[in-house]
């Protein structure tokens, strides 16, 4: 269990490196950073693994089973297409060199 | 110290680590140079949370551990590998609803553990999060999916009935009582299936009434919901990389969905609680709109220094990007300075265009955004508008009455020649005339955007080859 308000600290620092990051980021690449946070959220697969490895009961199974199924496949997902469009990003310099 | 405190700090330190390499990760997406680098960074730091989580549960449940992740990796990862550029606004959608269910899932397993007999009673601040971020989790996962279908096309585009607001509101606000009632009064397992039942149809109410044309702004507002969601159940838990990642996305969607709304001339809240085109439907247009060959079209593109070519959602369903920039290439060998410009919404979602264009070839150092082109076409000799209409139209800025007044738009009635390719007499998302097709100096040229590009592109190798030699 973590302190109250050190954890209300922790949010607050995160919600304005968070709003500091995105703030840079060019239109061009707004999809791509929209599917990228939406990856990065897949972090949520660590909570619902922790949460399935403590499950005892079969229901508390279940919901454990499809927590984590779920949360993978926003990670996966999330990555993937992520990856797909960065990489068909080029300039005119390196579309020039292939 | 034991193996079991020693695998504790390893896990923990790895969690720290990749809450880092998702910062740095996110941070070098900010230019297209080092944004592939980034998200495999922020990739790697995602491998090393999920092994250094196996090393913490002790063996416990690990085959059905590894057949969940089997079951959401494989199938999603082949999806993604395969899905179309255009398709891409629904699967962002579909992969954040799953992340939304995921944090629904840890706050059921979380609640449903505090309702055993016996057992003890969770502090105040912790139950609290655990319930919120359940209620937020579960409308983000059905409002995704809803939205998901939606974008699909496997939905009707809206579904309305009377007093849909007030019922709306309704289940939201029975949704939070029993959200209340669950960390005031009694931990009660009946009470944690009605609060989940309330919280998932409230996702599914709350998007149905929304448009098409308003759906970017709803998955970014959902995916800030999820990030949101998932770092009040990582307090719930105690993972800190879960609080700091989770709300890194909820801040960073919500100013997205702050930009884009800015975009589109919608606030917020008219997007979630009125519908679109509900207003008047703008001053009637006088004039006629002046048809053109693909030939005259050419020897126009032929005597011009400068063009800008105004793309929209209507060349990807066309699929005419790829013609299109053999036509940009076509002129720019013949010495014209071309560039590519683009409104922040085209597309079905914002930066849509850019990756649809992309995916063509086109490097992105000839793509302009709004703010810097609309300058430019005051010295621009020829705009070519394929498949956009409501974003170019000059009523955003004139007409008072129109829907979409105040809308910032792209300058293109300043070039001085227009030509605008499009299949028919048709009108854009928004339903109303562009006063753009009337003006003196355009000229539309009605054909499929594919057609149209190749025999603009033949037309025009006619012209040089007759007069250049």
């Amino acid at each position: 269990m973590i302190d109250g308000f050190l954890a209300l600290y922790i949010f607050m620092l995160a919600a304005f490196t968070g709003k500091e990051i995105i703030g840079r980021v060019p239109v061009i690449l707004h999809t791509p950073l929209m599917s990228g946070s939406n990856f990065v959220h897949g972090i949520v697969l660590v909570g619902a693994m922790i949460a399935l490895a403590h499950a005892e009961s079969p229901l508390a199974i279940a919901i454990g089973f499809i927590g984590v199924a779920l949360g993978a496949g926003n990670a996966a997902g999330g990555y993937v297409v992520t990856e797909r469009m960065l990489e068909m990003f080029k300039s005119s310099k390196s579309a020039g060199k292939k | 110290m034991d193996m079991a405190t020693l695998l504790e700090y390893v896990a923990k330190a790895s969690y720290f680590l990749a809450a880092v390499l998702f910062i740095l990760g996110i941070k070098r997406m900010s230019s297209p140079v080092t944004a592939r680098k980034g998200i495999e960074q922020a990739g790697i730091g995602m491998v090393i949370a999920t092994l250094a989580t196996f090393a913490i549960t002790g063996g416990h449940n690990l085959g059905l551990i590894i057949a969940a992740i089997a079951l959401g990796v494989i199938p999603t990862w082949l999806w993604g590998k395969k899905v179309a550029m255009t398709d891409m606004p629904q699967m962002v959608a579909l992969f954040n609803g799953m992340g939304g269910g995921s944090a629904a899932a840890i706050g059921a397993s979380e609640l449903l553990k505090f309702t055993q007999p016996g057992a003890a009673a969770p502090p105040f601040a912790m139950l609290t999060l655990a319930v919120v971020g359940a209620l937020i989790g579960s409308i983000s996962m059905t409002g995704s999916i809803i939205a998901w279908a939606k974008l699909d096309g496997r939905m009707d585009r809206r579904f309305t009935f009377g007093g849909q607001q007030a019922f709306n509101f309704l289940i939201l606000a029975a949704a939070v009582l029993a959200g209340l009632a669950l960390v005031a009064w009694k931990l009660d397992t009946s009470l944690v299936v009605v609060f989940f039942l309330l919280a998932l149809g409230f996702g599914v109410l709350m998007t149905l009434p929304i448009g098409g044309a308003d759906m970017p702004v709803v998955i970014s507002l959902y995916n800030a919901l999820t990030g949101l969601a998932v770092a009040f159940e990582g307090y719930a838990m105690g993972i800190e990389a879960l609080i700091v990642a989770g709300m890194v996305v909820g801040a960073a969607g919500t100013f997205l969905t702050q930009l884009m709304a800015k975009a589109m001339n919608r606030p917020i809240s008219g997007v979630l609680f009125s519908n679109f085109g509900g207003g008047g439907s703008g001053e009637a247009i006088a004039g006629s709109q002046k048809a053109i060959e693909a030939s005259d079209a050419a020897s126009l593109l032929y005597m011009a220094e400068k063009v800008i070519i105004v793309p929209g959602y209507g060349m990807a369903v066309a699929q005419a990007q790829h013609k299109i920039w053999e036509l940009a290439q076509a002129l720019i060998k013949a010495g014209k300075d071309v560039k590519f410009a683009i409104h922040p919404v085209a597309g079905r979602m914002p930066g849509h265009m850019n990756v649809l264009l992309a995916e063509a070839g086109v490097p992105y150092d000839l793509i302009a955004d709004m703010e810097d082109i609309n300058p430019e076409f005051k010295t621009c000799d020829v705009a070519i508008v394929i498949g956009a209409n409501d974003v170019v139209n000059p009523a955003a800025k004139t007409d008072k009455s129109s829907p979409i007044f105040g809308m910032p738009i792209l300058n293109v009635v300043d070039a001085r020649q227009c030509i605008v390719i499009k299949c028919g007499k048709g009108t854009g998302f928004a339903g109303i005339e562009n006063a753009l097709f009337y003006q003196d100096n355009t000229r539309m040229l009605y054909a499929d955007g594919k057609e149209a590009a190749s025999s603009l592109i033949s037309e025009l190798k006619a012209i040089e080859g007759g007069s250049g030699h």
